[in-house]
């Protein structure tokens, strides 16, 4: 009964999570392709420090730190604030997903050649036009098996959202071990939960990867 | 601004200690098993191929953090008495990463084409002749920067080892903390620690990876 309420908190911080992670990430990895210097440079800042941070150091940074950034009186409302690690956590996935995506995301922009953007620009579109319509459909399409890892990594990640508190499929484990001391067999069981997580992610992406491949690209 | 580090600074360096030592015996147990496991998941022998496969499928899809506890757990059932935190997050550890660095030694290899093995056995080469000269040198190259990355990825995720409660570099900023209550210096401080090593390790990876494509 403990590892069900898990499993469903431990989708809605892999869902919410991925959906936050996915719109910053293709955001940040679109500025740093930018012409702009200062942009591209606050993009680039922003993956490194995400990173090359390990995410456990940052979901502690923002669980105890973060309330304390905004000063004394903000930071009691804040505590107070029900189900914070919940929210913390969320966001702290976010953001560190969002660096891995970034990453992806570029790299797909770099894998499209200069000749598309030639043509686009030859068509009559203007810059905006052309990465809107163009070039970022394209390499989001090129940047779905990537994505793929990284939307089970967000899942096994959202594990670590266990050291504040959340109670989510690791957490519950560990506490069916406390109370039962059937510690072995709840860790089995949470196991077999991401197993199955990670076969239902594979499936969907797959799918969807069918779907929308780019006839005679990424030919598998 | 940094008071409360600077009180415990001893305290706080013991812990990275621990955090780089976790390291150390994590790749010296991970990248040998990893060598096996690469090599097992090329075998044409499907007595080792599958359970190998299975092994690592399995491993990847679980967070290391459930590995970690499952390890925990199952220790005290085979030798009768519960493991020292240290030794089983070691194991843990090793079994875990080996599969990572399985997959970039796989790839490595099977990245070296047929044509040059081919080329090198029609120059009068011999079996391991052609291995040690050809394929390891051109696997090896290729597989570097991924490796160092892995070692990168392996150093950050030491931190888990927090939750078996080995008193690792950011168990003890948190122990710091509850005594002192300065969270924004103590994990920025972590932070910075981090980062610093990180981003180094980084930087020698993208050296590598740079070389590579020079060689052609």
């Amino acid at each position: 009964m403990y590892l069900l309420q898990g499993i469903w908190v431990t989708i809605k911080l892999g869902l919410i999570g991925w959906a936050m992670a996915l719109s910053l990430g293709v955001l940040i990895g679109t500025i740093r392709i930018s012409p702009w210097r200062w942009l591209s440079s606050i993009g680039t800042a922003y993956v490194e420090i995400f990173r090359n941070i390990p995410f456990m150091v940052q979901l502690f940074f923002w669980y105890y730190a973060g309330p304390m950034i905004f000063g004394e009186s903000l930071q009691y409302r804040i505590n107070a604030i029900i189900g914070l690690n919940y929210y913390v956590a969320i966001i702290a996935l976010g953001m560190y997903t969002a660096s891995r995506v970034a990453e992806h995301t570029r790299a797909g922009f770099a894998a499209i050649s200069r000749d598309h953007h030639h043509a686009a620009l030859s068509t009559g579109l203007t810059h905006p036009q052309m990465y809107r319509y163009v070039i970022i459909p394209y390499a989001l399409r090129i940047i779905i098996p990537p994505l793929t890892t990284e939307f089970l990594t967000i899942f096994k990640n959202s594990s670590i959202a266990m050291t504040i508190g959340v109670l989510e499929t690791t957490f519950m484990s560990y506490k069916i071990d406390s109370e039962t001391f059937h510690g072995l067999e709840s860790t089995t069981g949470a196991c077999l939960i991401y197993l199955g997580l990670g076969l239902a992610v594979v499936k969907l992406m797959g799918t969807l990867e069918s779907r929308l491949k780019i006839p005679g690209m990424i030919g598998r | 601004m940094f008071d409360a580090v600077g009180r415990n600074l001893p305290f706080l360096m013991g812990g990275f200690w621990v955090t780089v030592k976790l390291m150390f015996f994590a790749l010296a147990g991970g990248i040998p098993l990893g060598i096996l496991v690469g090599l097992g998941r090329i075998s044409r022998n499907k007595w080792v191929y599958y359970p190998v496969t299975f092994y690592v499928n399995v491993i990847r899809n679980i967070p290391l953090i459930l590995v970690i506890f499952w390890f925990y757990f199952v220790m005290p059932i085979i030798i009768g008495r519960p493991l020292d935190p240290f030794p089983s997050a070691v194991i843990s550890f090793i079994i875990f990463e080996a599969t990572y660095f399985g997959e970039i030694i796989r790839a490595g290899y099977q990245s070296v084409s047929k044509g040059q093995i081919e080329a090198g056995y029609s120059t009068g080469l011999t079996y391991v002749q052609t291995t040690r000269w050809i394929l390891i040198p051109i696997a090896l190259r290729r597989m570097l920067p991924s490796m160092i990355t892995q070692s990168i990825v392996t150093y950050q995720d030491t931190c888990l080892a927090f939750v078996i409660g080995l008193p690792e570099f950011i168990r003890r900023a948190r122990i710091v903390d509850t005594m002192e209550v300065r969270s924004i210096q103590l994990f920025g401080f972590v932070a910075i620690v981090f980062f610093i090593t990180c981003y180094i390790g980084s930087v020698i990876s993208r050296r590598f990876e740079v070389k590579e494509k020079e060689g052609g």
